[in-house]
């Protein structure tokens, strides 16, 4: 096991985990966030190392990453982007949001599949996948890249300039 | 277009207020009303933000608010975490019933009445208490929660702590949906700022009250927002809902002990009924149906939005045509799903049954009141207040196929008819947009569905499959006219199908 996990990202691992006196392990969440988002994503060493510090079976961690969508198990582009599919944002153009993302950023989606929902580009810049409502309904299509969340989208030039 | 106007005049007796900055509807607008707003000083609202008449802020008061910020400085200045300075001078018990006596019912989705919940904990009770925040908002058509925590996360952090005081919680915690990174971010500050100012912490105002709060950031599950699998989701671990009876969370919840768990748009109704006296609350709405709520409108309108209004005392007609400038030009309705998602479709040209007794009528979907007893007794649910609207110009197959693929990828699989069932009614939508389903498909879309419909642990079996039975129910016709008769008794390749998918 050789994940490297910076000082500083295990001191904020630790505080976070002061925030469940009763059960180290309900700490599982908070932690895989702050791993994932140094690492990007969510491999067996990350998953080995969130078990050994929360003093878990590895299976304990593995099936909680499995199991939510928020949790990837493979490498992500450098700008991960996230286009809500559901019913308000898909009568509001998500779908065409979605198709004129993978054309501008050449990316290819025809491998994916529920188990399997990401799709990066050749360069590795962005990867791509549609998420169950973002909650802004009123204001669709949305979408979210990185953190960043944008509303109304329209512009996918604007927007993927942002992010280059 | 005509209202029945029956509903909302009669009604129309609201308490007053000190002082009361008065919001009024033009003369000639067909709904001219005033209403007095609960503030002490004149608020402008953003340019193109401004609430429209018909509504009553209260939660949203400051909701694109001009000059407004997050900072709790900012709060404190407009009378701010004084309700917990007067809540701490109580008795819990008489917090509780100020609650109760308001009649506040849940606004995540089921309309429990919360102050009821709170009394549900056990009496003598020895275990500590938790309080959680639900804030997974993501019942699709719902988007109230982010207004509130983006942009007055002080207003959810004083509710927070008022509830804490009655139910006896001293942790508690916020589960926030992942999407919502900022507001995690934005609540812990103002979570940080509360504590240094003694609102939080130990001895909070001088007092022997304790109690601290921490944000819990989910991971992109709708099940989540489900009260027992939001708890099993803060052990750490899948978010299976767990059986009720025994696992009421007032009785066993987080970590086995008592647990209150309640919607942030609930929670924070709780300062303002302090503020107001529960009986005085009680009579903003209308009775059995009090206080303000928030719907979220999206769909085919010409201004999807938020809009807080006393509940019941607009309809569906003045959502729709006045609040949201009515549908598209040369549109006309096709149906109404009036409460997220899962709540059930409503076809336009139906006729409702309401009221009972002498009071009981027959109304058009125009004249709905947007309360929880009548939308239930139309068939359906107020929900979480995401009312979506449909259009004349969208496929019925295509928006069925589009929530079942959302209920498919969200059951948890722990309950097999809704595992299994939600994948099936996907798969038979599938079909249908892609025109390869024949016409017996549809009874078998709807015997599945009701195949699941209370066969499930959790009430997402029902969040799952009353979609289909609905629109099965009122739209028979046009699935049927999207299938192909040629297609009867033409199997299913299975093996084809599974290699395709690169199964075999």
């Amino acid at each position: 096991m050789s994940l490297e996990v910076p000082a500083d990202l295990e001191k904020q691992i630790d505080e976070r985990i002061t925030h469940y006196p009763v059960s180290k392990r309900s700490a599982v969440l908070p932690v895989l966030h702050l791993l994932q988002h140094h690492f990007r994503f969510v491999n067996e060493e990350v998953i080995e190392w969130a078990a050994a510090k929360l003093e878990l079976e590895p299976i304990k961690v593995l099936e909680v990453v499995s199991f939510y969508p928020g949790f990837r198990q493979s490498a992500p582009g450098k700008y991960h982007i996230r286009v809500c599919r559901t019913l308000s944002c898909a009568m509001a153009g998500s779908y065409e949001l979605m198709d004129s993302l993978c054309e501008k950023t050449g990316i290819d989606r025809s491998g994916v599949d529920h188990h399997n929902p990401i799709a990066v580009s050749a360069d590795g810049t962005y990867s791509i996948e549609f998420a169950e409502c973002l909650a802004s309904c009123g204001t669709g299509p949305v979408c979210m890249v990185e953190d960043d969340f944008y509303e109304s989208v329209d512009d996918v030039d604007a927007l993927l300039a942002k992010y280059s | 277009m005509t209202f029945m106007k029956a509903w909302t005049t009669s009604t129309l007796s609201l308490p007053n207020t000190p002082d009361p900055i008065f919001l009024t509807a033009p003369q000639n607008h067909p709904n001219h009303r005033t209403y007095p707003l609960p503030t002490m000083s004149a608020i402008t609202y953003k340019s193109g933000k401004e609430p429209h008449p018909n509504e009553r802020r209260i939660i949203f008061k400051n909701v694109d608010r001009e000059g407004w910020d997050q900072s709790i400085d900012t709060y404190e200045g407009e009378g701010g975490y004084d309700q917990l300075k007067r809540a701490v001078a109580m008795e819990p018990g008489a917090v509780t019933n100020e609650v109760k006596s308001a009649g506040l019912r849940g606004r995540g989705g089921a309309g429990f009445p919360a102050g009821l919940k709170w009394s549900f904990l056990p009496p003598n009770n020895t275990k500590p208490v938790y309080l959680i925040c639900n804030a997974d908002e993501s019942e699709p058509g719902t988007f109230k929660d982010r207004y509130i925590i983006h942009q007055d996360p002080h207003q959810l952090i004083e509710g927070m702590a008022i509830a804490a005081f009655a139910v006896g919680a001293k942790l508690a915690y916020i589960y926030i949906r992942e999407e919502f990174p900022q507001g995690a971010e934005i609540l812990e500050k103002a979570i940080t700022e509360a504590r240094e100012k003694g609102y939080l912490g130990k001895n909070i105002l001088g007092t022997d009250f304790e109690l601290e709060i921490y944000v819990h950031r989910g991971a992109g599950a709708y099940i989540c927002g489900e009260e027992t699998g939001l708890i099993e989701s803060l052990e750490g671990k899948r978010p299976y809902p767990r059986i009720k009876p025994p696992y009421f969370p007032a009785a066993m919840g987080l970590y086995l002990c008592p647990t209150i768990v309640n919607n942030v748009e609930t929670l924070c109704h709780v300062r303002h009924i302090l503020e107001m006296g529960g009986e005085e609350w009680s009579k903003v709405g209308t009775p059995n149906n009090t206080g303000t709520r928030i719907l979220c409108v999206s769909g085919d309108v010409k201004k999807p939005g938020y809009f807080e209004v006393e509940v019941g005392k607009v309809t569906m007609g003045e959502l729709i045509n006045d609040m949201c400038g009515g549908l598209k030009d040369g549109r006309s309705l096709k149906a109404v799903i009036p409460g997220g998602s899962s709540a059930k479709v409503l076809r336009a040209d139906e006729t409702f049954k309401v009221g009972k007794g002498d009071d009981c009528k027959e109304i058009s979907i125009w004249d709905i009141p947007m309360d929880f007893d009548t939308l239930a007794a139309c068939g359906s649910m107020a929900g979480s207040g995401g009312v979506i609207v449909i259009d004349d110009s969208r496929s019925i197959s295509w928006v069925l196929n589009n929530i079942n693929n959302f209920y498919a990828h969200e059951s948890c699989g722990q309950c097999t008819p809704c595992r299994e069932g939600s994948l099936w009614m996907k798969k038979i939508t599938d079909r249908l947009v892609a025109d390869k389903a024949a016409p017996s498909d549809i009874e078998t879309l709807d015997a599945v569905a009701r195949n699941i419909d209370g066969q499930t642990i959790c009430a997402f079996g029902e969040a799952s499959s009353w979609p289909t039975e609905s629109f099965v129910e009122k739209f028979k016709d046009e699935l049927i006219a999207d299938t192909k008769p040629e297609l009867e008794n033409t199997p299913v390749n299975a093996e084809k199908e599974l290699a395709a998918a690169g199964l075999l």
